[in-house]
């Protein structure tokens, strides 16, 4: 039962890693007040201070840290996945076109 | 460990009724060329903190209005007993005095003209001399927390300012909101991506409403230059830490307002005006924002930090904080409160809460915080414009 992972708020799509965290070695997602939420296993390695897909996420969804988007899911991302600016883009200044691209994506 | 409710607090009342942690005897220059004579007295005269700073010349309108009130609310401080104000013309320092002078402490100003710095730099020193004797014997007293006002701001931010000592800073504010602090956060650049939160968590539309416009109005000022803070946010350093978007870094950046309802928009150095949280319009540059915060009253400092920011004030003293292991071990001597077992499941946020507020209560008793006894006397005006 190593814990491993902090989230903000327990149903966020991602957590993050407060140590490095490594591909295939199970850890315990806890929140900041100390809750115990998930066990999880990350399929790649991730460093202290990144993020894990807390469940799947598909492209084009929204990805909520702090109980609010931060952005959306620019690939298919699996659960235990690395989450970083690969496969997350902002909502906020991606230009109008990308916006609308997603959105239609999403609709 | 000591709970900070086991600790009680002590403080200077002053005459207008607030509440200080520290005696200052400030000389405070009203201009540039007046720091040479105010240097000279703060060397003569033991127990005095002089101010030196670069502006007060030739500066008009809105941003003439800013430096004074900077400076008049540095002396209202309640970290200050008694102020003597030097300055080139006599009328502009005798503007100032006489403005400080409403809270009741000892002011005494000094015009430099028809006097020269020699003459002046004598007069002044046998004020302050007397000053000093007065505030040397005032007693600290028993203190509410709520008498407390205190403001936040975080820099040199990384993954572990959101996950960790933001949040930490978030639940102290939750508690003295319901202990009934008055506190102080801001940063309006730093917001963005964020600033919906920010209008959700306020008490009414209207406060919203200025919010977003002062918000609207630095983000016009960045384009006027030129520039884009969008393009540039998250920073590569950010992102090498973990941070990928700019919505993340700045829910990460407003993570230190709680779950706190914010009751009033300050201009930039404006007095609260009631218990609550408020936001200042404000620099996000760690000295100008806390010289602001330091003109509005406020007493002491949360100041949350990832990579290592070292800042200080010498009238509020600020207490640091860090989550970062790495920063706690290679630059110990500026951090006042370690946090980082949060990231080591140590203990959780109301545990790290526990700790900065038990440092919070000694820092109040007179313990002197990092940035204080490494000499950390950052006082930086914030300039709107350039001068006539």
């Amino acid at each position: 039962m190593k814990k491993g992972i902090l989230l903000h708020e327990a149903t966020d799509d991602v957590g993050v890693a407060a140590m490095d965290l490594h591909a295939g070695a199970e850890v315990e997602a806890v929140t900041l007040e100390g809750a115990a939420v998930v066990m999880l296993t990350p399929v790649e390695d991730i460093p202290l201070g990144h993020k894990m897909a807390m469940r799947s996420l598909p492209a084009g969804k929204h990805i909520v840290e702090y109980g609010r988007p931060i952005g959306y899911a620019s690939a298919d991302i699996p659960a235990g996945g690395h989450v970083h600016v690969h496969n997350i883009k902002s909502l906020r200044w991606a230009g109008t076109d990308q916006i609308v691209k997603e959105q239609e994506k999403l609709s | 460990m000591t709970s900070y409710h086991d600790i009680p607090i002590s403080g200077y009342r002053r005459a207008n009724g607030r509440v200080g942690i520290r005696n200052h005897v400030l000389i405070l220059p009203v201009d540039d060329i007046s720091n040479a004579a105010v240097e000279g007295v703060a060397q003569l005269i033991r127990g005095t903190t002089a101010l030196p700073h670069p502006y007060g010349r030739l500066q008009f309108g809105a941003d003439l209005d800013l430096t004074f009130q900077t400076l008049v609310g540095t002396g209202k401080n309640p970290n200050v007993a008694a102020v003597v104000v030097i300055g080139i013309e006599p009328n502009w320092t005798e503007h100032i005095a006489k403005q400080i002078a409403e809270t009741g402490k000892p002011v005494a100003g000094f015009g430099i003209e028809r006097f020269g710095d020699l003459k002046t730099i004598e007069m002044a020193a046998r004020k302050a001399k007397e000053f000093v004797h007065y505030a040397s014997e005032l007693p600290r007293v028993p203190v509410d927390w709520k008498e407390i006002w205190v403001s936040t701001k975080c820099g040199e931010s990384d993954t572990t300012s959101g996950l960790a000592s933001n949040p930490t800073v978030g639940r102290v504010f939750e508690r003295l909101e319901k202990t009934g602090n008055t506190l102080i956060f801001g940063e309006t650049t730093e917001v963005t991506g964020a600033e919906d939160k920010v209008m959700e968590q306020c008490a009414t539309p209207e406060i919203a409403a200025q919010f977003k416009a002062a918000f609207d109005n630095y983000q016009e000022l960045v384009q006027s230059q030129g520039v884009s803070l969008m393009g540039s946010q998250p920073t590569e350093g950010n992102i090498r830490g973990g941070l990928s978007t700019i919505e993340e870094k700045a829910l990460g950046n407003v993570e230190k307002m709680g779950r706190c309802t914010i009751v009033g928009f300050l201009e930039p150095a404006q007095e609260p005006q009631k218990p609550g949280l408020h936001f200042m319009d404000s620099s996000s540059a760690a000295a100008e924002m806390v010289t602001l915060c330091c003109a509005a009253g406020a007493a002491l400092h949360l100041f949350t930090t990832g990579q290592g920011n070292i800042i200080g004030n010498k009238i509020e003293p600020v207490i640091k904080l860090s989550a970062n292991p790495l920063t706690v071990a290679t630059m110990s001597e500026h951090i006042d409160v370690d946090i980082s077992g949060l990231l080591r499941f140590e203990y959780n946020l109301d545990g790290a809460a526990d700790r900065t507020m038990e440092m919070m209560a000694r820092t109040i008793n007179g313990r002197l915080t990092s940035a204080e006894t490494l000499r950390h006397d950052e006082f930086v005006l914030t300039k709107l414009y350039r001068s006539a």
